[in-house]
């Protein structure tokens, strides 16, 4: 197997250092546990009392920070996660339901506070520093801890594929184990009888041998008193009844009749309606505006200048896009007017043909080992955009001294320091409202979160509530992309038809080495990263890089596979170590797609395996080709080890939506610049993949292998774009090497 | 202008610019936010509501277009007893939502093919449900239009 840097190895230098062993950190709203590495504890005592006091009320206490049980019986669990529709929230929820053996039907979980009781407010502070070009908070914390942080957050938030594996196994199930022995130790007590006699279901405690039993609610209070146990066993998971089970999530009955409340539902009275456009060159600064044609516009009151951008508020949205729509601000280009998508890939090129890349990884000689003549292929993809399905919108309000914010961000800590950064408030003048998020996918990160700068320089100068709403066109031209990336591969394929060496030479904003997991066993293997960066943000799209190395290195497998004359399956399997669980998933995969059946004419079909976020990914799609040139999925097989699944159809329909999303990219997605700006300006050009389009059958399949838990929410995405562009190559013997499909089918 | 037209049932009169479309009306008017904005040029869907029973994309649809017609949106589905459209029970029993903004336009869509061609077939599907999801949501909106009418899935596995 090849070198493969992984994040657990990475952990122990910051684990020594004085003052960062905490159980948990968290980044505005989001949990980084130890995983192994931090020293566990349930209970940091200060965050639990502030936690007690922000979240029980009368007839309520509080545990271990995370959850509280009222004197009703009721279960409020806090979730350090925004569940941004992958289900994560009810998983969690099950994880700790399931320890303290709960009744779920007085199950609640809501979104923790943006407040420091639930998170590390110091480190959230030089992270977001770190993020926004403003280091100096960071307290000696050294960069590679920043670093798996940065790493860490685009994980957990995308898909939440950490939510479950690290805060779920990690804090939740162990939470809910100890209150559970809280709680049994005060029934002991007060029944009289010894622990051992004790059992839990429903939210009681039960005595069998007297047949008498203690709700939950009437022990919290004794309960809450008591020290908990940092370290309680887990139950056997033979004995789940919520895990693992298909449980309706929360979250979804509110989202089918409209009451649901995102961000942009968000309305209190006096309140205006703010609309908004940033240079259209990353980069620039508003240079000068004629304000006169917008205030001409019947509703708009004020037009705001900001050093970058220029909005207009008005009484309502309608009023606001028109009134900006009337005016034509200029804005220099900061020197970035030379960036192009063909300039970026020029640069990729001869960064590659120079060879001197800014890191490497691998193993042996690999110069030596590809011979005179390897197989060669060069790809390369574009920027693409999250384009979740609810643009940016923001609500903030400034009076008698405080700011409050309302809306949807992945990090509603970063979002509030960031607000208080700009305000210059106090930190505790400032609070953040977490509401439901429309989709994100990466983009509400803090990469790129301009818009809570951008609404709180405008509150600050209102006298009423102001929601600022990101137009489409600004959602898509403001972006912060997967990166626009190139990739040259190179392998010296054997007579005995075995790869002897492989090379992958890529070039984009910064290494993808975090997220390319090797999975071949081949003797020598060379990753090399030359790095270039435009205007552009790096961002972190579902899946992250796992997207652009998954096509590389699978869809040259098929190429080599090919070039010696040997079935793709049969070729992968050649080159995985026996009884690995990938060679496991390779052939679950052929064998349930009935890989070697006949097809119709025209139809082709491929196979693509990818390892993300611990998951391993195997897609076999058969597909053809349109009259118009487009490529038609009639069918998808999909075989998933994730090591265990906490809901299985929570988990299905993050495959289903990864492998669409991934679909949705490869045929049609493309970013591109020219003269530093954005091209694309609305879905009438950034063509997402529709009903239409997609199979009527994708069987789904998982493996519970039982290895160690890997998230869901990403890795349907990679192995997607490959499988397409290998059954395309099966149909039709013309190999994709660029994408979108799209541009090469104009073409 | 002042425009008297039906939503949900109720007349209301609308204080609007000629001009400005629909949605802006039903979200910042009349306070019914289940209507999504999404696109602004009728592409995605999120807005779609019915127009004397046709669905519409209500971002671009001039107020003034629906003086004195009825307009339903994802509020005014329900029955008047409160419980849900059988599409709205077919789509919790399919767990269709995942971020969930689309859902309104895709539900409204859903409803108005159903009730123009009862049992709707895929290829109906396919032409009529042309609002975007960035989830990825599509094979159980269609399993659910299909278990809403009485109709087995058409993917064998697919959508659990």
């Amino acid at each position: 197997m090849a070198d493969n840097p992984t994040l657990e190895m990475e952990q122990p230098a910051p684990a020594k250092r004085k003052g960062v062993k905490r159980r948990a950190f968290l980044i505005g709203g989001v949990a980084i546990v130890g995983a192994g590495l931090f020293g566990i504890s349930i209970a940091d005592s200060n965050a639990v009392k502030s936690a007690a006091k922000l979240t029980a009320g009368k007839g309520e206490h509080s545990f271990a920070t995370w959850l509280k049980i009222a004197e009703d019986n009721v279960i409020t669990i806090y979730s350090p996660h925004t569940d941004i529709g992958q289900g994560s929230n009810t998983g969690l929820a099950q994880m700790l339901a399931e320890e303290l053996d709960a009744n779920w039907d007085l199950v609640k979980l809501v979104s923790a506070p943006a407040e420091s009781a639930f998170a590390n407010t110091g480190l959230g502070r030089g992270f977001l520093g770190e993020m926004s070009g403003q280091p100096g908070i960071i307290n000696g914390i050294p960069q590679s801890f920043l670093s798996f942080l940065a790493r860490q957050m685009n994980l957990q938030i995308t898909g939440g594929s950490t939510a479950l594996r690290f805060t779920g196994q990690v804090t939740f199930q162990k939470v809910g184990a100890a209150t559970r022995l809280a709680l049994i130790e005060t029934a002991a007590k007060r029944l009289g009888v010894p622990a051992s006699e004790l059992t839990t279901q429903d939210s009681h405690v039960i005595h069998a041998k007297s047949s008498r039993s203690l709700p939950y609610g009437k022990l919290a209070a004794e309960a809450a008193t008591l020290s908990l146990d940092n370290d309680p066993k887990l139950k056997d998971p033979k004995n789940y009844r919520l895990m693992r089970q298909s449980i309706p999530r929360l979250d979804i009955p509110a989202k089918v009749d409209g009451t649901a409340q995102y961000g942009m539902d968000f309305a209190v009275p006096d309140m205006r309606v703010a609309t908004i456009m940033a240079a259209p060159v990353r980069g620039g600064k508003l240079t000068s505006v004629d304000e006169g044609p917008a205030l001409a516009v019947k509703g708009v009151e004020k037009v705001i200048k900001l050093d970058d951008a220029v909005a207009v508020v008005a009484k309502g949205y309608w009023a606001a896009i028109t009134g900006l729509r009337a005016m034509t601000p200029q804005f220099s280009d900061g020197g970035n007017g030379g960036f192009s998508t063909a300039s970026i890939f020029k640069a990729y090129d001869d960064l590659i043909a120079k060879g001197e890349p800014a890191g490497e990884a691998g193993e042996g000689d690999v110069k030596a080992a590809l011979g005179a003549k390897p197989v060669e292929a060069k790809y390369q993809v574009p920027f693409l955009h999250h384009a979740m399905m609810e643009p940016f919108a923001l609500t903030a309000h400034f009076k008698d001294g405080k700011l409050d914010i309302w809306g949807g961000m992945q990090d509603p800590l970063a979002s509030k320091m960031m607000a208080v950064d700009v305000s210059g408030l106090d930190s505790d003048k400032v609070t953040f409202h977490p509401m439901l998020i429309g989709g994100s996918f990466g983009r509400r990160l803090p990469m790129y979160m301009e818009v809570v700068s951008q609404v709180t320089k405008l509150a600050m100068q209102l006298p009423y509530p102001v929601k600022l709403i990101w137009s489409r066109e600004e959602e898509i031209a403001q972006g912060a992309y997967r990166p626009q990336s190139a990739a040259l591969l190179k392998a010296n394929v054997t007579a005995d038809k075995r790869i002897a060496a492989y090379s992958n030479d890529y070039a984009q904003t910064e290494s993808a080495e975090a997220e390319t997991t090797f999975i071949y066993n081949l003797p020598v293997v060379a990753r090399r990263n030359y790095e270039h960066k435009s205007n552009q943000i790096t961002g972190a799209w579902r899946s992250v890089n796992s997207t652009q190395q998954g096509f590389y290195n699978e869809s040259f497998m098929d190429e080599l596979a090919h070039a010696a004359g040997v079935d793709p399956v049969e070729f992968r399997r050649n080159h995985l170590k026996a009884d690995s669980r990938h060679l496991r998933v390779l052939d679950e995969c052929a064998r349930l797609a009935n890989w070697k059946a006949p097809l119709p004419e025209g139809v082709g079909r491929g196979i693509a395996i990818v390892e993300s976020f611990k998951t391993i990914v195997a897609h076999v799609i058969e597909a053809s080709v349109k009259e118009d040139g487009m490529p038609k999925v009639h069918k998808i097989t999909t075989v998933v080890d994730a090591g265990s699944i906490v809901n299985p159809d929570a988990a299905k329909a993050q495959i289903e939506g990864g492998t669409i999303m991934g679909l949705s990219s490869a045929i049609g997605e493309a970013i591109t610049l020219e003269k530093g700006a954005v091209q694309q300006s609305n879905f009438s050009d950034y063509p997402l993949l529709k009903l239409a389009d997609t199979p009527l059958v994708h069987d789904i399949h998982f493996i519970n292998s039982g290895a160690y838990m890997g998230g869901i929410g990403e890795p349907g995405v990679p192995p997607a774009a490959p499988a397409l562009a290998n059954a395309l190559f099966a149909a039709t013997g013309k190999r994709v090497r660029n994408l979108p499909i799209l541009t090469q089918a104009k073409a | 202008m002042t425009i008297s037209t039906t939503v949900n049932g109720k007349t209301v009169t609308l204080n609007a610019e000629p001009d400005s479309p629909l949605l802006w009306a039903i979200r910042e008017e009349l306070g019914l936010t289940g209507t999504k904005f999404g696109c602004g040029i009728a592409a995605c869907g999120a807005c779609t509501v019915h127009v004397n029973g046709e669905p519409a994309r209500s971002c671009s649809l001039p107020v003034s277009e629906v003086a004195g017609k009825s307009i339903t949106t994802i509020e005014g589905i329900k029955g008047a007893d409160g419980t849900l459209h059988a599409v709205q029970k077919a789509w919790i029993a399919a767990q269709v939502p995942q971020c969930g903004y689309c859902q309104s336009g895709q539900i409204m869509a859903a409803v108005a093919l159903i009730q123009k061609t009862g049992k709707p077939t895929d290829d109906q599907i396919d032409e009529a449900m042309t609002n975007i999801c960035r989830c990825g949501t599509y094979p159980r909106i269609r399993k659910a239009i299909h278990a809403a009418t009485g109709q087995a899935a058409t993917a064998v596995e697919g959508a659990a």
